[in-house]
């Protein structure tokens, strides 16, 4: 029972155009930058904006139906919570809108509420309890009326890091266990990598790339995908063991290609010398240090060339070449670092 | 350490305070305070206070089931004209209360448009009964209610309305269950001070639902009447309407006197 989804928004400056198929038990993320539509698309699921938009799951149509009555579950950004309630009332309050009488939607919430570890909390009002408690509450509140369709809207953003690490495993499980569709939006590659079975990347309104997080992280396709898993990203046109890049600049590769591709390689795989270095088959070229950025434990490089670069370098490296803005060092490459793919 | 406040300021300032302040004490001084309790207890004075409280509670009661769908209304929906709207409500606010009485009067009097038939096909005539006084003090009051509850509505979060809605829950019952209690804060101090102006309207009562004691003549009215005969009655009444002033602004010191802190 596949939900489709032809999504069409638009407003003032801004269009949404995105087509969407969910099966179920699939996790599907959303990943874009801010502003790319992802809250839009999400809204335009549930029913909360008007849109041209058409859904359709199992034969039934979905269209002009305002959010009360589509089948769905939403766990918001900031769970909105309803403070006057109990975090049993609050789980409670879908099975009673949908006509569940008290008793059995009592009976009903404390079980969700177990099933996220939180039974003990079922008197609890939504300010006592921390975040991490206040997210399983709204994910037991979104699933209390078994929807078809859960929607995730950065469910872990309002978590501070070390809540969200345990947060996003254990909300891993419960989507696992979910079987209707799930669609989760989020700006954090982590998310999307771990949580999703395929990832569908919008910039702008438009799909630019969708896969499983493996296919993503290897072969990125637009700058903005690159930038997210951390990858010196190209295009250009390969003859054999040459890559032509579009922005200028040649590589040498291990493994020959033919025609337009992409040219990918992890910063990690990129060195540094004062100096031109001598001998191995190596992609050599110069250029001038234009960012230094400080990470967990290497140092980030930006550098302008022909091509520029980003390389990860150690500490000890940077002390060593004493590493300043505007430095012109040689830039070093391994040929079998290098990935392509074609475009 | 700043230099001393200037003397142009501070002399208009005390000068202002006093201005406020000393009547209030003035009427405290000239209370006649050994035949108080006994004139609290007077039937004059009595009758005047019962039908104030009984008016003013009733004008209370239809500016909440009125006025607080209105306030949703001009908060939520998305009605052309809302602004006008809005700005129409609070009209009553600076209009002087006589003019809404003589309003009133042209509408629901006996040859009004509306009043001649009431008056022909039910038999009801509103003007110079209780009820045209609880429907006078209403008129006046309800914008008070209406713009603080509408103001809580605007600061209310919207987007709990649409988890709501997510959640299978029709509009009345997201009202109900969590749109009125977030905003029930500025509904209660909206009620108390609906229930305040309405208790000391004046000039739209009288207009409107004229002077007869026990039946119209609520305790503002009775003040401005005992003046004539009975200045001490006017005074006990005074002291009554003060006292319940205060104990308002006391209730909503968190709200309204603190101010931005």
């Amino acid at each position: 029972m596949t939900l489709n989804a032809s999504l069409r928004v638009s407003r003032a400056g801004f269009s949404l155009q995105l087509d969407l198929t969910l099966e179920p038990g699939e996790v599907v993320a959303l990943l874009g930058p801010n502003g790319a539509g992802k809250t839009t698309a999400l809204r335009a699921l549930a029913g909360l904006i008007d849109s041209s938009s058409h859904i359709t799951h199992n034969g039934s149509t979905w269209d002009g139906l305002p959010a009360e009555k589509r089948p769905i579950g939403v766990v918001f950004q900031d769970y909105l919570l309803f403070a006057n309630m109990t975090a049993l009332d609050n789980v409670a309050f879908g099975l009673r809108a949908r006509g569940t009488r008290k008793a059995e939607a009592n009976a009903l919430a404390l079980e969700r509420l177990e099933q996220v570890g939180l039974a003990d909390f079922a008197k609890a009002k939504p300010r006592t309890l921390s975040g991490g408690q206040a997210q399983r509450v709204a994910l037991a509140r979104a699933l209390a009326t078994s929807p078809v369709l859960l929607l995730l809207d950065e469910p872990l953003a309002a978590l501070d890091a070390s809540t969200r690490l345990r947060v996003r495993s254990e909300l891993g499980r419960h989507l696992q266990n979910y079987p209707g569709h799930t669609l989760l939006v989020t700006h954090d590659p982590l998310d999307a990598m771990v949580l999703a079975d395929r990832i569908m990347i919008i910039e702008d309104g438009r799909l630019v790339q969708q896969g499983t997080p493996r296919d993503v992280v290897r072969q990125p396709r637009t700058d903005y995908v690159a930038h997210l898993v951390g990858l010196n990203f190209y295009r250009g046109t390969a003859h054999d063991t040459e890559v032509r890049l579009d922005e200028g600049g040649t590589l040498t590769i291990a493994e020959p290609a033919q025609g337009p591709v992409h040219v990918v390689f992890p910063p990690s795989a990129v060195s540094l010398f004062p100096e031109r270095p001598a001998g191995s088959p190596r992609n050599t070229w110069q250029a001038v240090v234009s960012g230094i950025e400080q990470h967990a434990h290497t140092t980030r490089v930006e550098l302008d060339g022909n091509p520029p670069v980003l390389a990860d370098v150690t500490t000890a490296t940077v002390a060593e070449l004493r590493l300043q803005p505007g430095d012109a060092l040689w830039v070093s490459l391994k040929a079998t670092e290098i990935h392509t793919y074609p475009r | 350490m700043r230099s001393r406040l200037p003397v142009v300021l501070v002399l208009p300032a005390v000068v202002g305070l006093a201005f406020l302040l000393v009547p209030l004490a003035g009427l405290l001084i000239k209370a006649p305070w050994a035949t108080l309790p006994a004139q609290l207890f007077s039937t004059e004075v009595g009758q005047a206070l019962r039908l104030s409280l009984i008016c003013a509670s009733l004008a209370t009661v239809v500016c909440v089931v009125l006025g607080v769908p209105l306030a949703w209304l001009l908060a939520r929906s998305d009605l052309p004209g809302r602004g006008v709207l809005r700005a129409l409500v609070t009209v009553p606010l600076v209009l002087p209360p006589v003019v809404g009485g003589v309003a009133l009067l042209l509408v629901l009097g006996r040859r009004g448009v509306l009043g001649q038939h009431l008056d022909q096909w039910f038999g009801i005539s509103l003007p110079f009964t209780t009820a045209g006084v609880v429907l006078a003090e209403a008129f006046v009051a309800m914008p008070f209610l209406v713009i603080s509850v509408e103001g809580a509505l605007r600061a209310a979060d919207p987007r709990f309305e649409e988890a709501a809605a997510t959640l299978g829950a029709s509009r009345w019952l997201t009202f109900r269950r969590v749109t009125l209690p977030s905003v029930m804060p500025g509904v209660v101090a909206g009620t108390v001070l609906c229930w305040a102006r309405a208790l000391g309207e004046f000039g739209a009562t009288i207009t409107f639902a004229g002077n007869f004691p026990g039946r119209t003549t609520t305790m503002p009215l009775a003040v401005y009447l005992a003046l004539e005969t009975d200045p001490d009655a006017a005074i006990v009444l005074s002291i009554v309407l003060l006292l319940v002033s205060v104990a308002v602004l006391a209730g909503l010191r968190d709200k309204w006197i603190s101010g931005p802190s």
